[in-house]
């Protein structure tokens, strides 16, 4: 039982919205900036994209990747910092569309991008039109403080999932934490059983 | 990539074990309320079972209304380790939480906690310096949180803090600051106003101000670089300039929207 904070009222959420924010957060319509270190930045020339560790590795070039097929999403997002922000619109290639080169049967994939950062997402969670590699966001380009030219795009899950700076997959047997797995956060973080740290 | 250390990259331990569960909610009450400036309070908690934390770590922070409604937050902890726990909140002008925070809490009064939260923007004595540490506005917080740490333990790291602020008077920890302590070096940006006979800057940080202050990169500094994201950006872009490697830079970034 929570002990009452003595003269704290809070601003009730509109109902219009209630039922699209997960329990903690509350609603910004900024888009704030949060990662670990330096904004990295990496010319288009020597972008590429791959994923490892299926039956037939796979790299694409930015020019490749440009020529995949690519869909517009509306979609709300979620940060453990406790904000989320609705009907944010990306563009990008669908991870369904990616997997489909490579062959594999692993449950598991850990994301790599420029800076080291690292984190790893179900297999599960990445396929079935749920997740993308966005390098398009309100129309326009991608910024480099929001992981431009590309991040990944996954969410339904806390927002750190959605690797910036995005450089591709690696397929996986086993679930190896990533960067802030390894620093208290939760190994699947589902916002809406607020799964925000280690063990929740 | 993973598990190895590579030069210019976040210093990531891949490979580690997930961490241990987090401890639940705690009760917390209030032992005092100080005011730093006109909308920055330090709040004291009291928390009976607190599992300690290491400087530059945050802690959620619940209120609860008499009907039930929840508000959760995220702060800084501005106490150092072995410290009576302290978080330090500015008041933003239309936020549901803050302005509680900064005018209508008073010593005896609850509200629950949980932490300590996140591993990266920590410093400990061991990891040795020097220190160069760059705050925007309140995001001196958990940097003084490292300065006190780095007093109380007896080290003798160098350190310099490289304060941002509007005014004198949104200078938060102002008369700690001052206190001169050998090998730690406070040096103020004063931004929008400054007081009569001011010879320190008057500019936000550049990549020029940070050549005159910063450690060289050879002397092998840590850096850790804390508040609003354009700063972060400028000043974290300006060390990487400087030749230090991104991954001796940490940043912790809080956005115009945090409430």
């Amino acid at each position: 039982m929570s002990p009452i904070s003595r003269g704290f009222h809070g601003r009730r959420r509109e109902a219009a919205t209630a039922g699209r924010v997960p329990p903690g957060q509350y609603l910004t319509h900024d888009f704030p900036v949060l990662s670990a270190g330096p904004t990295p930045h990496t010319a288009l020339a020597k972008w590429t994209f791959s994923i490892e560790g299926g039956r037939e590795p796979k790299r694409w070039t930015w020019q490749e990747f440009q020529a995949l097929p690519a869909e517009t999403v509306t979609v709300d997002i979620h940060c453990v910092t406790r904000w989320s922000k609705l009907d944010t619109t990306w563009r990008g290639v669908s991870l369904d569309v990616l997997l489909d080169f490579v062959g594999y049967d692993h449950p598991y994939a850990l994301a790599f991008c420029d800076g080291g950062y690292t984190t790893n997402v179900p297999v599960a969670d990445l396929t079935g039109g749920k997740a993308w590699v966005a390098f398009g966001y309100q129309g326009g380009p991608l910024a480099a403080e929001h992981g431009g030219p590309a991040r990944l795009l996954v969410p339904h899950l806390y927002f750190w999932k959605s690797a910036k700076w995005v450089r591709g997959l690696r397929l996986r047997d086993t679930d190896q934490p990533g960067f802030w797995e390894t620093y208290g956060y939760n190994m699947y973080g589902d916002p809406w059983r607020e799964q925000r740290y280690a063990g929740d | 990539m993973a598990g190895t250390a590579v030069r210019g990259r976040l210093s990531d331990p891949g490979g580690r074990p997930p961490q241990a569960p987090l401890a639940a909610w705690q009760t917390a009450t209030v032992s005092s309320v100080t005011a730093e400036t006109a909308s920055v309070r330090t709040i004291l908690l009291n928390v009976p079972d607190w599992p300690g934390h290491r400087a530059g770590q945050h802690l959620d922070v619940r209120l609860t209304a008499e009907d039930g409604y929840q508000a959760e937050r995220s702060y800084s902890i501005a106490s150092a380790p072995g410290e009576p726990l302290a978080i330090t909140v500015e008041r933003l002008e239309d936020g549901e939480v803050s302005p509680y925070l900064t005018e209508e809490l008073r010593a005896g009064d609850q509200m629950e906690v949980r932490g300590p939260i996140g591993g990266y923007f920590v410093w400990e004595p061991e990891m040795g310096g020097p220190l160069l540490l760059a705050a925007g506005g309140s995001g001196v917080v958990p940097l003084r949180a490292i300065v006190r740490c780095r007093i109380m333990v007896g080290s003798s790291v160098p350190v310099r803090l490289l304060y941002s602020s509007r005014s004198w008077a949104d200078v938060i920890y102002s008369g700690e600051l001052s206190r001169p302590t050998p090998g730690v070096e406070v040096i103020h940006t004063l931004t929008r106003s400054h007081p009569d006979g001011w010879t320190g800057y008057t500019r936000r940080v550049d990549a020029a101000m940070l050549a005159e202050v910063a450690f060289r990169a050879a002397e092998g500094a840590l850096a850790y670089v804390c508040g609003p994201t354009n700063f972060v950006e400028a000043v974290a872009a300006g060390l990487v300039g400087l030749g230090y490697p991104a991954g001796r830079v940490k940043t912790e970034r809080f956005g115009a929207s945090g409430q």
